[in-house]
């Protein structure tokens, strides 16, 4: 697949090396720095950062500003955007804005119920959906209009990812649901955490099977546990995780301050395995306020050095 | 029909504690089917105001009256000749109910004894759950009879979301998940095929936002 956009993280996956993505939650407060000493830490290892849209509907610091402040320090951010929040009007006119900044990387998502977040009481929006974000920004980009039919003035040129969980149900027809996200234009894909390496398998056959790994860029996402409590917490509460009842015994069985170490073992162990499959594109590895942790992964992962492109 | 349920004893009290005589207006369409302001409910809401003014030490007289229809100008006629005698009317319809009573007399104070809260049916005894938020352009041609729009949280017409798990939707399990349930029926019916199309962007503007909803049907005017 030849580039189609100024993206580094496109050209990566298009010069067929792996990729490796993270990603930074902007701080609670308007303290910006916060972010950019989020992406110091992770600037060396990783190809692009996402930066999340306040993610389980937790009230923060916008995506947008944060994406602009990594590409002002010369970074390659990838703007998380989610429907939640935004009606179409809003997300075509932060996507120019984004772009304007020369941000090429958009992640589509519907985003979390309001009812996990800080406002329970707030409306959602949802004007569109995921699929249909992604249909809008390439709409924008290929046809250099705006959904009203007008045309705009230099189209944003962004590389259009969208997130998968192959672990939600029902489980068969997730792979039949990335296909529409492939039909509605999506160009990379960023998977929920994986655990179930063996459901993970399956799911990336009926991938190939379908074609559906030589149409879209899929990077594995991985998220090292803390401990064995968040390996549970992960398992019992979090809507749509898979965390299999041996990666929580192997997590508990080891001393508490030794903990941390097994998670990021678990997860190194897991890219190596993850390499191995037809299809995986590369990495998006989730350090959940364990940034600085990113490095060692990547590097005992044996993902580095990260290849530059012109 | 259009499912509500009663509002808390004191927040009535609240609207009417000034008052000495009250006019309690029942509907005897939906709110009599889902037990919230039919004729018996106008009853026991005439009792409870009654003694809650008794332990204060104040007299309230109510006069009890269930029309056909609250949304119905013709009905809403039928207590004309007696609403004069109220401080105020203590409506038990639907807001629709509510607001033909106050557009038609209009210096009559009308409280709302309801919350009204969906349009839905009743799944069992005493269940009540939604299926329909008036979109104005159906689709539920596209969903297999199920309504996204109304039953999916995030109303996804490309669902299901990633929480979706094992039929239930990730804010509450006691929800079904709207999208388990279209593939669950397509495939029913022989049409899991119809899942890999592509819902295409709607247009809200039959909706709520498109401002509020009239239609005009000159065949029907007088």
């Amino acid at each position: 697949m030849n580039p189609k956009t100024p993206s580094k993280l496109e050209k990566i996956l298009a010069s067929g090396q792996l990729a490796v993505t993270s990603e930074c939650g902007p701080p609670r407060g308007s303290n910006g720095d916060a972010i950019a000493k989020k992406a110091e830490m992770i600037k060396d290892y990783v190809d692009a950062i996402n930066i999340t849209d306040n993610q389980t509907s937790v009230t923060r610091l916008c995506s947008l500003a944060a994406v602009i402040r990594l590409k002002l320090m010369g970074l390659e951010p990838i703007l998380q955007m989610v429907t939640r929040d935004r009606n179409r009007i809003a997300l075509q006119s932060d996507i120019l804005g984004a772009a304007s900044f020369e941000i090429n990387n958009i992640l589509c998502l519907s985003g979390d119920h309001q009812q996990f977040g800080d406002n329970p009481q707030a409306q959602n929006v949802f004007d569109i959906d995921s699929m249909q974000l992604i249909q809008t920004v390439r709409y924008m980009r290929d046809e250099g209009k705006f959904l009203g039919g007008d045309d705009l003035e230099k189209s944003p040129q962004m590389f259009v990812g969208a997130a998968c969980n192959p672990f939600a149900d029902p489980f068969e027809i997730r792979a039949r649901r990335l296909a529409k996200k492939v039909a509605a234009g999506v160009e990379f894909i960023q998977t929920q955490c994986i655990y179930n390496l063996d459901k993970f398998e399956l799911w990336m056959k009926q991938i190939r099977d379908m074609g559906l790994h030589e149409k879209v860029y899929i990077l594995a996402g991985v998220t090292p546990f803390k401990s064995a409590g968040m390996a549970k917490y992960m398992k019992n509460r979090v809507p749509g995780m898979d965390v299999p009842d041996e990666v929580v015994k192997r997590m508990s069985g080891v001393d508490k301050d030794k903990q941390s170490e097994e998670g990021i073992k678990i997860c190194i162990e897991s890219i190596q395995r993850l390499k191995d499959i037809e299809g995986v594109r590369g990495f998006h590895i989730m350090a959940i306020e364990w940034e600085e942790k990113v490095p060692e992964i990547v590097e005992k992962s044996g993902l580095l050095p990260r290849p530059s492109v012109s | 029909m259009i499912v509500a349920e009663r509002k808390p004893l004191d927040e009535i009290i609240g609207f009417i504690k000034d008052c000495k005589k009250i006019l309690i207006v029942g509907c005897n369409e939906c709110v009599t089917v889902c037990y919230a302001g039919g004729k018996k409910e106008v009853a026991i809401l005439a009792s409870a105001l009654k003694m809650a003014f008794l332990k204060e030490g104040k007299e309230l007289e109510v006069k009890e009256v269930t029309l056909e229809r609250q949304c119905d100008q013709e009905y809403l006629e039928e207590i004309r000749d007696i609403i004069d005698q109220y401080d105020a009317v203590v409506s038990m319809a639907c807001g629709v109910g509510v607001q033909f009573m106050a557009e038609k007399y209009q210096s009559m104070p009308v409280y709302p004894a309801l919350n009204t809260l969906f349009m839905g049916g009743a799944e069992e005894m005493g269940v009540w759950s939604e299926r329909c938020q008036g979109c104005g352009q159906c689709i539920l041609g596209q969903t297999a009879g199920i309504c996204p729009i109304t039953r999916c949280a995030k109303r996804l017409l490309n669902g299901p979301c990633g929480g979706s798990t094992q039929g239930h939707c990730e804010i509450n399990k006691d929800l079904p998940c709207a999208w388990q349930l279209i593939l669950d029926r397509l495939k029913a019916l022989g049409r899991l095929d119809d899942y890999d199309r592509l819902i295409s962007i709607k247009d809200w503007s039959t909706e709520r936002s498109g401002g509020p909803r009239k239609i005009v049907r000159e065949d029907l005017q007088q």
